[in-house]
């Protein structure tokens, strides 16, 4: 790989690690999300560094050039970043979903609880 | 003041309606008069017309959802209310009128006789001849081609799999209100789910009216979305064990 490309490479992914690990540190994003994130700068990392390693993948499997391995990776682990969101929005709406229906139960049940306090007999022959 | 045959059972009419101000209040009175022994509960799903007002006056019980969630989640409040509150069965019907309430005494007949679990009201039921459904060509050959597939996964015939006009026991509402229910678009695939988890399911001939001045919830680009999610939903019914659905139906309401 040329240096100017082995550089470039370097520098975007130590800057994609360092912004990952300053957002966790700074609580703007839960750990829960940052491994796989981190998982794709360490990689980009470790490709730029050892390019035999690129080649010896981009043989493996039987791409032609070690440019399209590179964006090969990159696509999967979007992929695998946008499933991950997927899997959280699902789960996401469902305790949504639980939320807005307990609210609803707990509305009427107060609305409930003020019409008994304010006309005690009307509770009473409801009782009876 | 309420039946005495139905003394002992508590029932309750589950109506979830989603801007429905014209029809709601005929529905309800409608089921006072043919169905008087029952309580009635309306779900207002985030509606943006004067539908909860209408069904308040009528002195029907009401909850309101904070936003629009959609029918199925809707009617997955009622069952959670029914289930805290502890009605024996329930009777979910549309607020749009489209769903006779003469016939709720026939469902629910069904159900505590003890001869089924659910009680689907059918619009094609073959004894049901004094009424013909009419309906576009769509939407009939959905119902036809849905009836088809879910008849041949359950081994029984189900004339009208994607009607909402049910009658159901305590322990379906469990089933129902659990997270195996597919909250997103109830159909077809909640029949096969029931089956799967061992309730049994009996049809019974209702007369629906056609909606006079309403979207349908099968409009525009709705019925390709509908196929597909139908198709995939029952698939997945059928990937899944048998066990999860027993799970579901025991875990909510002990």
């Amino acid at each position: 790989m040329p240096i100017k490309q082995e550089i470039f490479a370097i520098v975007i992914s130590l800057f994609l690690l360092f912004f990952i690990i300053e957002l966790v540190r700074r609580k703007k994003l839960r750990e829960e999300y940052s491994w796989l994130w981190l998982l794709t700068g360490s990689i980009i990392l470790i490709l730029a560094l050892w390019y035999d390693l690129l080649q010896g993948i981009t043989r493996f499997i039987g791409a032609s050039l070690p440019t399209s391995t590179l964006f090969f990776l990159g696509l999967f682990f979007l992929i695998l970043i946008a499933i991950q969101f997927s899997v959280k929005v699902s789960a996401l709406f469902t305790q949504v979903k639980n939320l807005a229906q307990e609210n609803g139960l707990l509305k009427q049940r107060i609305e409930e609880l003020e019409r008994e306090d304010y006309s005690p007999n009307e509770h009473e022959s409801k009782e009876s | 003041m309420k039946d005495t045959l139905n003394k002992a059972a508590k029932i309750l009419t589950i109506i979830p309606a989603f801007n429905e101000e014209h029809t709601i209040a005929q529905v309800i009175s409608g089921i006072k008069v043919h169905a008087p022994y029952c309580d009635i509960l309306v779900i207002d799903d985030g509606s943006s017309d004067a539908t909860a007002l209408r069904a308040r006056a009528t002195g029907a019980k009401i909850i309101h959802l904070p936003f629009n969630m959609g029918y199925g989640i809707a009617l997955q409040t009622g069952y959670k209310y029914a289930l805290e509150k502890g009605y024996h069965y329930m009777v979910q019907l549309d607020g749009d009128g489209q769903h006779d309430p003469r016939y709720i005494e026939g469902l629910l007949s069904a159900v505590k006789s003890g001869e089924t679990d659910v009680a689907i009201g059918s619009r094609f039921s073959k004894n049901n001849e004094n009424h013909v459904y009419r309906a576009g060509w769509m939407k009939r050959t959905g119902i036809l081609l849905f009836s088809a597939i879910t008849s041949l996964i359950i081994k029984q015939k189900v004339s009208d799999p994607t009607s909402g006009y049910q009658a159901i026991t305590r322990k379906v509402a469990q089933f129902y209100a659990s997270e195996a229910y597919p909250c997103d678009y109830p159909d077809a695939d909640v029949i096969i789910m029931l089956n799967r988890a061992g309730f049994r399911i009996k049809e019974i001939p209702v007369v629906m009216h056609q909606n006079k001045n309403k979207k349908s919830m099968h409009s525009g680009m709705k019925p390709l979305y509908y196929v597909f999610k139908m198709f995939l939903s029952i698939f997945l019914t059928l990937l899944r064990k048998r066990e999860l659905f027993n799970q579901g139906s025991g875990r909510v309401c002990p």
